[in-house]
């Protein structure tokens, strides 16, 4: 079981703090979970392993906890996230060539988050907005009608 | 315990209440088809295979969670319960790489089994496929997704029996595989190998690593000696896979059709069982006489326990017997004390070992396993292997004549025969410890204290005014258990044997599969294959290990005597932590 610790000691330390609190908690291993991502953003594999000690589950138990939940990231998320609908509305629309775009620009595939951890690409079920179909979010922005031409300039705006 | 009547497809049965409505059907005389069920292991619900129509009720009941009522009316038969099924088995189907002319589990199936029964053979499926992904290379199991059936027992096996926990269902709806953590290979998490998973697999999805055609080949290379030697629980499960009823013991058709596919000596992994008493029995006797020693000793035939104490309790390492298993010896005892004997350079013997066990693969490749310099063991088959191989070979192994092992080390007693059964290293220590130090054979031989499948079992002797208390385990849950006591300071024992497998070797992860439909009807597969050694050393003029007359040669003309200099270079080993992931 990995042993070291992830991200800095202060996040560690809150780590651990939660989970001793937890520790008297019916159910506690999904409570554990929903903690730590609040801390880290995150599930890596050093607070999973933390989270399997500390409840004397099996790390398989909370990684597929981890997998099954899609609120639950595996990977840490970029400082922005652009989620593309691919629901029907906006797929006819052309949101397929958005997000190609996108991949192609960024050079990571949907789910995947940049090196330099700015962008995260995610592919959405329908968020409720068809009529601005084909859309998209960038954490909470929304951007509608979009075609591949808008790609540049969205990801120009966050150029920071 | 009060009882309940009701009807099944019209015929009246009377069972305990709290009897499931599956069982209540057998005893009917009905046979109610299951997938993910797995009596005392695995009770998902998942697959609905096992529906039954009971009048009253809107929908289809799965009759392997429900459990019956007074004046219930159950039919297992309609059409109604028929196209469920079949549907449920179409949807199955659907997603399956259905490559049933060469997988292994062709013929002891339980999805194709039921494939045939309900007609869906020849059915067009399209749609999704999970990929074939093969596993990434182990020295011991192959796992292929394309054929699992989300039922879920391994995982329970993993999780509940064995307290390993390593694989379980990862991601979700169409998605779902069976896994590990962060899609790790089994070779790369602490996975002990015992292959239990493997047992309760109902299709082809997990298997162990064949290995035949390495045998094959050593077996046609004319500059190789090869060399075979069967373990203890081998004889007593290896006819089954030819008909033959659990529990019969075929020991003598097996040596014939090892001779017949032609390895140039048949030897009994039973002699070396003898010699790792002696080893062993003297190590726990001077353990008990040192003040510094680690107490209690723990036994180490089964490598699967070595693994896992190894991942999981590195810091009791001290207390595992430092001796190598039976296996081990063998290999080791060949490749030194035969090869000098026959003027045979160890580098052109092969030697084979026949095992119960997926785990015996990976302990071939462990250090400090190589007394002459070369592998002692060259490779393990399981004995699902062997009878593959006895196959391929188009031997008609019940219509062989009886064969002997080849002497020297094809000689053993039945001490070394009983470790093929939970219990049976401590009862054959025990019957050389007494008698070592009482100087008088024990009473009755019979420890039948440590005998049967509870899982911790204890006795406790009388050697001459010193009361000595063993304990006896197997499967990992309840060696964690002792783990755990001892980490306490709550364990009494001074002698302890642990066995990876439910009801040891006899039911190790190599052994022939026997169906779900046989366990759920309360076939007792490991008290049958255990009674079969015990028969055997009930009738047996040598019934101790130090009595085996190669034993005595083998100190007399080589080792000096147990635990000396010579016999620790080969025939003991060493330990370590392993991390976990
Ligand atoms: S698992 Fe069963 S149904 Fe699937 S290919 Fe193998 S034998 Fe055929
Ligand atoms: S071989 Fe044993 S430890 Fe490994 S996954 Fe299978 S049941 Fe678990
Ligand atoms: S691998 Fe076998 S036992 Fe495990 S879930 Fe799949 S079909 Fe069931
Ligand atoms: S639901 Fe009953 S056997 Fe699967």
């Amino acid at each position: 079981m990995s042993k070291e610790i992830i991200g800095t000691p202060q996040q560690w330390e809150q780590l651990e703090k939660e989970l001793e609190v937890l520790k008297n908690e019916p159910g506690p291993v999904m409570k554990a979970m929903q903690a730590a991502q609040a801390i880290y953003g995150y599930l890596p594999i050093e607070v999973q392993s933390k989270i399997a000690s500390t409840f004397g589950v099996s790390l398989e138990e909370v990684y597929g906890i981890a997998t099954f939940y899609a609120q639950f990231n595996l990977k840490p998320k970029g400082k922005y996230t652009i989620g593309i609908c691919l629901g029907t509305a906006c797929y006819v629309k052309g949101s397929g060539l958005v997000i190609d775009k996108f991949k192609e620009r960024l050079g990571i595939e949907a789910g995947e988050t940049t090196a330099d951890q700015k962008f995260t690409l995610d592919a959405t079920r329908c968020i409720g907005c068809c009529g601005l179909a084909p859309v998209l979010t960038v954490n909470d922005e929304v951007y509608g009608n979009l075609t591949t031409d808008d790609v540049d300039k969205i990801l120009a705006k966050y150029n920071d | 315990m009060k009882e309940v009547t009701l009807k099944i497809n019209d015929i009246s049965v009377t069972v305990p209440e709290g009897t499931r409505i599956l069982d209540a059907a057998r005893q009917a005389g009905f046979n109610v088809p299951t997938l993910c069920y797995y009596k005392d292991l695995c009770n998902e619900g998942s697959c609905r295979i096992c529906v039954v129509e009971v009048k009253g009720a809107r929908s289809l009941v799965a009759s392997c969670s429900a459990v019956v009522a007074e004046g219930m009316e159950v039919y297992t038969k309609t059409p109604k319960v028929i196209n469920a099924r079949k549907t449920t088995l179409e949807l199955i189907l659907s997603n399956h790489n259905r490559s049933c002319l060469s997988c292994v589990r062709s013929g002891n199936c339980e999805l194709q089994k039921l494939s045939q029964e309900y007609g869906c053979d020849d059915v067009a499926y399209t749609g999704d496929k999970t990929a074939v992904v093969p596993e990434l290379p182990n020295a011991y199991l192959v796992r292929d997704n394309s054929k699992c059936i989300l039922c879920r027992r391994c995982v329970a096996m993993c999780e509940k029996v064995q307290s390993v926990g390593v694989i379980g269902a990862n991601f979700r709806g169409f998605n779902t595989t069976i896994g590990c953590a962060f899609e790790r290979p089994l070779g790369a998490v602490d996975c002990v190998a015992c292959g239990q998973c493997i047992n309760v697999c109902p299709v082809g999805a997990l298997t162990e690593k064949d290995d035949t055609d390495i045998v094959v080949e050593a077996l046609n290379n004319p500059e190789k000696t090869v060399i075979v030697g069967t373990a203890p629980s081998v004889r007593v499960a290896l006819g089954e896979e030819f008909g033959n009823a659990i529990g019969t013991d075929t020991e003598g058709k097996m040596v014939t059709a090892l001779r017949r596919i032609g390895f140039d000596k048949v030897f009994d992994v039973n002699m070396t069982a003898d010699l790792t008493i002696m080893e062993e029995g003297t190590e726990f006797l001077s353990r008990l006489q040192d003040k510094n020693a680690a107490l209690p000793m723990i036994t180490s035939c089964s490598p699967g326990w070595i693994r896992f104490i190894e991942f999981n309790y590195p810091e009791l390492l001290p207390h595992l017997s430092s001796c190598k298993s039976p296996q081990q010896m063998f290999g080791a005892v060949i490749k030194t004390y035969y090869a000098e004997k026959m003027h045979l350079d160890p580098k052109n013997i092969v030697v084979v070992s026949v095992m119960p066990c997926t785990a015996k693969k990976t302990e071939i490749f462990r250090e400090d396993q190589n007394a002459s310099g070369y592998p002692d063991i060259d490779v393990v088959l399981t004995t699902r292997e062997l009878a593959r191989l006895i196959k391929r070979y188009g031997i008609d192994y019940n219509s062989l004549a009886n064969g002997e092992f080849d002497d020297p080390l094809g000689k053993s007693s039945t001490a070394g025969y009983l470790f093929g059964a939970t219990g049976g290293v401590m009862e054959a220590a025990l019957r050389t410890v007494y008698e070592k130090v009482v100087g008088e054979p024990a009473p009755s031989l019979d420890f039948k204290a440590v005998r049967g499948t509870k899982g911790i079992k204890s006795a406790t002797v009388d050697l001459k005014g010193t009361k000595v208390k063993v304990g006896v385990a197997h499967s990992l849950s309840n060696a964690r258990q002792i783990l755990e006591d001892i980490k306490a300071g709550k364990c009494d024992y001074q002698f302890i044997e642990i066995m990876t497998c439910p009801g040891g070797c006899v039911n190790g992860g190599g052994q022939p599969i026997v169906s779900s439909e046989k366990i759920n009807a309360g076939v007792d597969v490991k008290a049958l294959r255990a009674g079969a050694i015990y028969k055997a050393d009930k009738k047996s003029a040598l019934r101790t290990s130090h009595e085996n007359p190669v034993v005595k040669t083998l100190y007399a003309e080589y080792f000096g005597e147990p635990n000396s200099h010579k016999a620790h270079k080969i025939l003991h080993t060493t330990y370590h932590k392993r991390d976990k992931m």
